[in-house]
This record gives structure tokens, sequence and C-alpha cells, in this order.
């Protein structure tokens, strides 16, 4: 490993309170009162997941205090009865995450398929363990317990996308392709059809690694935009359509 | 084995598209109103008939819960269906697959099992990381929206029916009932003491029933076929199809509708290509999720996957979720992740769970290392006694099991595995 420079830092621990101030946009107001339309009258509160959702999307992936205030002040509900929401449920990031946020399943399927690949590809690649960012910051990569994809494990999600069928050298090469700007196609890796059976001989082939560019894309990370340009590759790098966003 | 014309979800693989017009074209939404015209009681008969039990893995008759919602919806007391897609006991992946392939037959039967128990809205509760299949699943209400099969007037049936999508945020926990009810009124995911049942006090006080995705998703076929063809599968007390999910040591991985009651053995070999260097190379299978005890080689030979004859080997059916584990595998490594998994999503509230969750995981810790000594195997065998059923919700049960199975079946490695540790170094516990 030649990058040098992705050792682990550590988080600020003080950052949910020095984090500016949070004001959703008007698009999101908007869609705050889609949101609560769906509840009865007086009952605004359930939609306190959804906005908190929404308020962490619009805030970089975590929620800071001020953006666990603006949630209460939509929903009128005391902050703290916001906040006891947002740290009981695993989702609500409560620290500043890196832009590629790697969700590695370790619960007992994906660990008997090789979970512990996954994260040894990780920690080789970034030189990350888990609870840990890289260096650059672009990256964060934590163990969850089971994502419900057990039939295509190991598997890992990262930021919205499920990318399944791995192993040590596909999550390499799934790195790689997210240092260089693309996200790949989510899915199966193996490219399989859904949970359906799959013979071996009839999986993808093990994608090349990516020569010295993966390192070094990294190694220059700050400067790059990263996967804005919605780029999509597969591990045998030809292009495939219908990669879903909403 | 289930013939071809049998199977339900013949589009669980994505194969075909899950718009409405692919959906209608596999012959969902058809005539829907037809079943509707003979009565809310009507549509609870042919479901008890078919002998459908819950799919979420407590295996309730779903005719009977049905029919434990009062018979007339008061003003002020509006009837709930509520869908549990929070689908997150580990193994199980079927209800994804309904959801991003298959989200028509569970709107269809939203609509006829909401119509049963006179509830005008359902909500559908689907956990967060599912992203997108939440975006299918919304697109596909969208376009039932579009069409009138849902709204006003659903279907032409003259039932006002409207279906609500709602994102959970990541906690196995709300899996449970009651839970997912308090995380749907905007709180934590903590389970409520019944009584009060759902089906009296249940969203927001009304009278709810809580059902699982897949439960849901064959109303619409029952109704169609008949209830006496669903019950024509499988043996008494235990018919209809299954969605299994087959994970782990396996040459190929998969999720299958079959038969209920169908042969262990047959199950992973005929869909799964065999256990990973043959049948002799298995040691232990978890045949219904994370929560059910594993059962071992001799066990598995002969066991038939239904609720009945797992509950006779004192494992259980639970969601069918098959996790299968060769002869390579660490067995007392394997259970202690499970141990682990429930310390992580013990909710907090009963102390026998909360703490008990924590000491039983890092006592298997040591044990996979073997640091420990053969009367803590009895000690660690207790506190899963004094976990399970002392708590308000199942997950303490569930907790429980999986260890207690371990205990049952492979004790002498346990023993075994204490007798070889030489080192006394001992690991610290968290």
């Amino acid at each position: 490993m030649t990058a040098t420079n992705l050792t682990p830092t550590t988080t600020p621990t003080n950052a949910l309170a020095s984090a500016p101030a949070f004001v959703f946009t008007p698009e999101n107001k908007q869609r705050i009162k889609a949101m609560t339309a769906k509840y009865p009258k007086g009952r605004e509160a359930s939609a306190v997941l959804p906005v908190l959702d929404l308020a962490q999307r619009q805030n970089n992936n975590w929620l800071s205090q001020t953006a666990i205030e603006a949630v209460a002040e939509a929903l009128a509900m005391p902050a703290m009865r916001v906040m006891e929401v947002a740290s009981f449920y695993s989702m609500f990031n409560l620290k500043p995450v890196g832009k590629y946020f790697i969700q590695c399943c370790r619960t007992t399927p994906c660990w008997l398929m090789g979970s512990d690949e996954v994260a040894r590809a990780v920690k080789d690649r970034l030189g990350i363990g888990p609870g840990e960012t890289s260096d650059c910051g672009r990256f964060t990569f934590v163990e969850v317990e089971c994502l419900g994809a057990c039939v295509n494990a190991p598997m890992v999600q990262i930021n919205d996308e499920y990318y399944e069928d791995l192993d040590y050298v596909r999550m390499k090469w799934l790195i790689d392709t997210l240092a260089n700007g693309e996200m790949p196609n989510p899915g199966s890796v193996k490219g399989r059809q859904g949970s359906k059976a799959q013979a071996k001989s009839m999986a993808k082939p093990m994608p090349h690694s990516l020569p010295e560019s993966g390192a070094k894309s990294l190694a220059k990370s700050e400067t790059k935009s990263g996967a804005k340009s919605g780029a999509k590759s597969t591990p045998t790098g030809k292009k495939r359509g219908g990669g879903k966003h909403a | 084995m289930l013939k071809a014309k049998d199977r339900i979800f013949t589009n669980l693989y994505g194969e075909d598209s899950p718009s409405l017009a692919s959906a209608q074209r596999r012959g969902d939404w058809d005539n829907t109103k037809k079943y509707m015209a003979k009565g809310a009681d009507a549509v609870i008969d042919a479901v008890k008939a078919s002998g459908l039990r819950g799919r979420g893995g407590a295996g309730f008759p779903t005719g009977l819960k049905w029919s434990f919602m009062p018979k007339q919806a008061k003003p002020d007391l509006p009837h709930y269906l509520v869908v549990n897609a929070d689908e997150s006991e580990p193994g199980t992946c079927k209800d994804r697959d309904i959801l991003r392939h298959e989200p028509h037959k569970l709107l269809e039967g939203c609509l006829l099992a909401g119509f049963a128990m006179r509830a005008e809205t359902a909500y559908i509760y689907i956990r967060g990381e599912f992203y997108q299949e939440a975006v299918v699943l919304q697109q596909a209400i969208d376009e039932a929206y579009a069409a009138g099969l849902l709204g006003a007037n659903a279907a032409k049936s003259g039932w006002r029916f409207d279906i609500y999508l709602h994102r959970g945020a990541g906690a196995y926990i709300c899996g449970e009932e009651t839970a997912l009810l308090e995380s749907l009124e905007g709180k934590k995911g903590q389970p409520r003491l019944k009584p009060p049942f759902p089906a009296q006090c249940g969203l927001y006080g009304c009278p709810t029933t809580i059902n699982n995705v897949e439960t849901i998703a064959v109303v619409p076929t029952i109704l169609r076929r008949g209830g006496d063809w669903f019950a024509s599968l499988g043996r008494k007390n235990n018919q209809g199809t299954k969605l299994f999910c087959i994970s782990g040591h396996v040459e190929t991985p998969c999720n299958v509708e079959e038969e209920m009651g169908i042969p262990l053995q047959e199950l992973i070999n005929k869909h799964a290509g065999g256990v990973r260097g043959g049948w002799n190379n298995l040691l232990a299978v978890i045949p219904g999720g994370s929560s059910t005890p594993l059962i071992p080689k001799s066990v598995c030979d002969n066991v038939l996957m239904d609720f009945d004859a797992l509950k006779d080997e004192g494992t259980g059916l639970g969601t069918a979720a098959v996790i299968v584990m060769d002869k390579s595998t660490d067995i007392i490594a394997a259970i202690a992740r499970i141990a682990h998994f429930y310390k992580h999503e013990s909710c907090g509230q009963c102390t026998p769970c909360r703490e008990g969750t924590g000491w039983m995981s890092r006592m298997l810790d040591r044990m996979v290392v073997g640091d420990a000594t053969s009367a803590e195997i009895d000690m660690l065998f207790e506190i899963s006694k004094q976990v399970e059923g002392h708590t308000i919700c199942a997950l303490g049960d569930a907790a429980a099991w999986p260890i207690q199975g371990l205990i049952r079946h492979f004790r002498p490695l346990i023993e075994k595995r204490i007798k070889n540790k030489t080192s006394p170094s001992r690991v610290a516990a968290e």
C-alpha cells in the first residue's frame, strides 16, 4: 500500500456543539409538509423519522444539534424528544462522516461468507478500521448488524446503495472505483439477478485491481469533485444502465 | 416440490418489471372488487379456510387475527392496517424481494386485508436501510393511485383506502409489533406491554392489526385461487407456500418459494446446489432466522420445514431463513456473533434483556477462545433462562434461544475448547 497519508483520524467530539446553524431549504420545507400530511391531525410527530432523515441528507449525512433543533421546531416537538429518537436509531449519525459512508454487515450470515475479508480490504486499502474516517475525510467505515441481504452475503451499504456478493478483491475494486469518482452500479458485483441462485461459473470475473490511478486519486482526493458525475461501471469495466436514484 | 403453476411470487427475482402494467400482466389487480363485493367477512373466511399462518415468525393464524378487530369502526376510532416491512432478522431477506419486485401484490393485499378489517388506512413501515426498495414501492403506490386502485373508491369497490409508506431508521426492535407502533408514532421503538392488544388499542390508540409483508402479499392469490387451493399445499396446520432464504455455506445461496413442509435436505439440495463440500460436510443449520435454536446435522437429515415439525425438534420455522454452516465453521463464534447482535439491538427497556444480552455476549466471547470454566457453561444456560420469558417483548427469548441451542447440541465442543486452552491470559470483559 503506497498511500501513506490515509491513516485514520479521530472525529472531533465537540462537533455536535460547534456545528454551524442549520436551516431547512425551501424545497425541504415543502417536503416536510408532504410528510406530515400522511398522518392524522395532531399526530405530526409521527413524521420525526422521515424529517430527521431529510435533515441528515441536507447536512452531509449527519445530524448536528442545530439540525435536531430545526426538526423539533418543524414538528412542534420538544428538542429533547427529537434527540432521544435521533440517538435511539442507528441510521442517524451524530458525528460528521465521510462522503462515502461504508457500512459493512457483520452478522452471522455475512460473517460465514467472509465479512471479515471485506473489512480487511477496507483496512488495507484505506487504513481505517470500524468507526474510523480516512485521513482524506471522504471515507467512513462502520460495522453494522444485519442489513437484510443475507443470501447475497457478504455485503456493504455505501450511502443508499447495497453492494452484494463481495469478497476481498471486489471490495478493493469498489473502493478504487469510488476513489476515482465513480459510483458503481448497486446490487450484486457478481452480476446475479436479485436473490436468484447463480452457478459459480456464471459469476462475473474477478475485476482487475485498478493500477496506480486508484491510489493516486485518493492521495489528491480533496481536489477531486467525487462521484457527482454519476458515471456507472461494473467489475468488468462495462458501462451498465438502470441504476435508480431518487 | 412446488409446481410452477402454484407459485405465487412469479417475479421474485425481478426478471420482469415491478411496474403496474407488468404486475397486471402477471395477474395482479385483476377484478379485485369482485372479492370485496362478497363482504368483509367473506374475505376473512377465505383466509381462515386457507390455513394461512403469519409469515413474520410467530405463525399466528392470520384469519383469526383479523377477526379480533371490531366489526364496525367507530367514527372517532378509525381502524388501521400496519404492514411490518422492517425486515431485520439475521438470515432473512424475503420481504425485500417482494418490496422491490412484487410491490403490487403487497398493495392489493393491503386493500383486501384493510377492507376485511374495516380499515381505510394502511401504513407500510419499511426498514430505513431499504432505500431503493422504498423508492420502488412509492412508485408502485403512486401508480396505483393514478390508476384508481387506491384512494376514494379504490379499485371501483366503493371502499376508500389509502396507503402510506413510512421509512424506519435502523432498529431491529421495531420489527416487534408494538415497538413498530411506538416508532410510527414518532417515539423510540420500545415495545408496549400487552394487553391491551393492538386490535383494541394500537396505533394512536385505535384498533390496529400488524401483519408481515409476505402474509399480506399472498392474500390476493388466496382469494383468486381459493382458500382450499392454498390449504391443499403442505401439511395440516402448516399449509401453503413459503419463501425460504438459504444463506451460508451452500453452493448457490438464494431465495426461493417452496411448499411448506419440504424436507430441509431437499430444499438445500434442489435450490441451493447442496451444502458446500457435500451433505456430509454439514455441521448445523439455523432453520428460521437467528432467533431460532440451531439443529445439528443428525436432525437436518430428516426434518421437515414447517412450524410444527421444527417445533418438535426444539426449534422453529421463524421467518424460514435457513443459515447453513459446514464443518469449517467455528460454531461457538457463529453464535457469539448472534449474541452480539442481540446485545446491540436490545432496546434497553427491560433489565433482564438489557443486562442479560451483554452478559451472555461477553461470556460467549470468552468461550470462543476457551477462556472459561466448565461451570460457566451452566451459568450461561442459567442466565439465558433468566432472560427468557422475563421481558416485555420476545427479544429476550430470541436472544436466549440460540445460546440454549448451542449448549444443547455442542456442549462437548465448548468443554473441549476450555480444556485445550493452555495460556491463562484472560480476555478483558467489555
